[in-house]
């Protein structure tokens, strides 16, 4: 375990404290614990689908000073609009033991390939806190192509990852695809940095595409359009 | 069950929010089109129970059912909420696949993943079709299963035999130590209702044109039978069906003298009582939820695919834009 794992999870743990009453609290403590030692893998798969009927569904109350923490915790960690069931869920993914690669890889990709809405959500906003981040890249980008738009705004909105860890072809998809099904720019992390003219020319071509079927461009294509052409 | 246990109708106040709010207990979305949640959602219908079912053509592989579960908690559960209807499920393997031995098995394994995720209201619907051994096998290592994790059960009683087969799925629960209460016997007719009724299960009927039950005959069964543990359903999926069928059958016995309290018992009340004893589905599930979540789906954003959020009705306007 880094040290920074152990900081967000302590973190997500004093945030929960407020939210959860002590049985709740007890009952995930006992399966982090579990899934901690190495527990059967099935441990791990029904606590994570079970968690919200422990913690409830309300939505995790933040303040500036915890969203600040978190930032520290982690660079550009930013769990807003978090539910509690949520933030439980992904203690428990972070709880996995990490020392075998492939044993955790394997793990993540079984709870990904049958999670449900709130399950996926709960795994791609966790993905700037996972070990391995740059094994993720197929599986965030496979996010990306969800068209639940629940999933697609967890991989692509107030999430440091994909700046950081995607190539400029799944980078550029991600803003478009973000468009198309009316997300908002200004919540996607690294849009300045991760500007380029390939962009540029895609979005350019998108919005010539909207105005010939009468359709509106959001305003914020074209303030992406002038950055990246800046950096060219 | 004594009355007690059932939610009597609200009082005369309430009668007029809930006039329109239907319940579809029993529909298989998958093979169903968006057009179809709209005028759904336009006749009333605010939540929806699918349950896991055979697809018209038999499966040959385990990945294909791990799909189509994948689908019922992920991809149709966020179809229908684009349209302003809560989707739930219920998970297991139907009678008719599970004479695929192999198979079935390997289904076996998978459903523990699958049967505690939120949503899932029930095992089902399983029991019996051509009441084979094979069926008669796993239909009761769902049952061990379902009491097991203390979940409620949806029984589909086969379209040959249904009389015997009926009584016989009843049997079976009823030796695996389940509680008639918790357990919804679906694809009942005249002949088999009364026995439900008496041995204290939940009598679900659905309406389907030529095969099953038609709404003219349901609301003779109401006039005969009273609403109590009674629940009307569509089972619409890729054959002849109507998933209208809820509204419509509430329609006719309005027009033929079934007072408002059982057509709201037994096209709404009843659904709702029978299922939230999973705790997965309760009424502000939708009283609580914004009319329609096409503008609301993840932190207020609009969620369309380049389309205008739109909850104008479907025939308001003929303009394709």
């Amino acid at each position: 375990m880094t040290t920074t794992q152990v900081s967000t999870s302590d973190l997500i743990y004093s945030w929960l404290e407020r939210h959860v009453d002590r049985a709740g609290l007890n009952w995930l403590e006992e399966k982090r614990s579990q899934i901690a030692r190495g527990a059967a893998v099935k441990v791990f798969f029904t606590a994570f689908s079970a968690t919200p009927r422990y913690t409830g569904k309300n939505s995790l109350q933040l303040t500036l000073s915890d969203l600040q923490a978190a930032a520290i915790a982690r660079k550009g960690w930013f769990p807003m609009n978090w539910s509690v069931d949520r933030a439980a869920r992904i203690l428990l993914v972070l709880a996995l033991p990490q020392d075998d690669e492939s044993q955790y890889l394997q793990t993540l990709e079984q709870v990904f390939t049958a999670a449900d809405i709130g399950e996926l959500v709960a795994l791609y906003q966790a993905l700037p806190l996972l070990s391995y981040p740059k094994q993720l890249k197929a599986r965030a980008a496979e996010g990306v192509r969800s068209n639940m738009t629940d999933v697609f705004n967890a991989v692509a909105l107030q999430n440091p990852y994909p700046a950081e860890y995607f190539d400029n072809l799944a980078w550029n998809q991600m803003i478009l695809k973000a468009l198309f099904v009316g997300s908002p720019l200004h919540l996607i992390q690294g849009l300045d940095r991760r500007a380029n003219p390939e962009l540029a020319k895609m979005l350019v071509d998108y919005a010539s595409e909207r105005q010939a079927a009468n359709r509106s461009v959001s305003p914020e294509l074209w303030e992406l359009v002038k950055k990246s052409k800046v950096k060219s | 069950m004594n009355n007690s246990e059932f939610r009597l109708p609200s009082a005369e106040g309430e009668a007029q929010r809930y006039s329109e709010f239907y319940i579809d207990p029993h529909i298989h979305m998958t093979a169903r089109t968006t057009y179809d949640y709209i005028i759904m959602r336009e006749s009333g219908i605010v939540a929806t129970i699918e349950p896991a079912f055979w697809l018209g053509q038999p499966r040959t592989h385990v990945g294909t059912f791990q799909d189509y579960f994948n689908s019922l908690v992920g991809w149709e559960r966020f179809r229908a909420s684009q349209f302003g209807i809560q989707h739930y499920c219920t998970i297991g393997i139907n009678p008719k696949e599970a004479n695929n031995e192999a198979l079935a098995e390997a289904v076996m394994e998978l459903l523990p993943l699958y049967v505690c995720k939120e949503g899932v209201v029930a095992i089902g619907e399983i029991g019996y079709d051509d009441q084979t051994p094979a069926e008669d096998k796993y239909f009761r290592r769902q049952l061990e299963l379902a009491k097991e994790l203390d979940m409620l059960v949806l029984i589909h009683t086969p379209h040959r035999n249904k009389k015997a087969g009926t009584s016989r799925s009843m049997d079976a629960c009823v030796e695996h130590g389940l509680d008639p209460a918790r357990v919804i016997i679906d694809h009942n007719n005249e002949e088999t209702v009364r026995e439900v009724l008496d041995r204290g299960f939940w009598a679900a009927f659905t309406i389907y044109p030529q095969t099953k039950m038609g709404n003219a005959r349901m609301v003779e069964i109401v006039k005969q039978h009273g609403c109590d543990r009674i629940i009307v359903d569509s089972s619409a999926d890729w054959g002849m069906s109507d998933p209208l069928a809820v509204p419509k059958t509430a329609q006719l016995m309005r027009e033929r003298g079934i007072p408002e309290t059982y057509v709201r018992a037994v096209c709404y009340e009843n659904a709702l009582a029978a299922y939230s004893q999973s705790g997965q589905i309760q009424e502000t599930d939708w009283l609580a939820s914004d009319a329609i979540d096409q503008r609301q789906m993840f932190n207020g954003n609009s969620v369309l695919r380049g389309q205008e959020p739109t909850v104008r009705s479907s025939r308001e306007c003929i303009l394709i834009e």
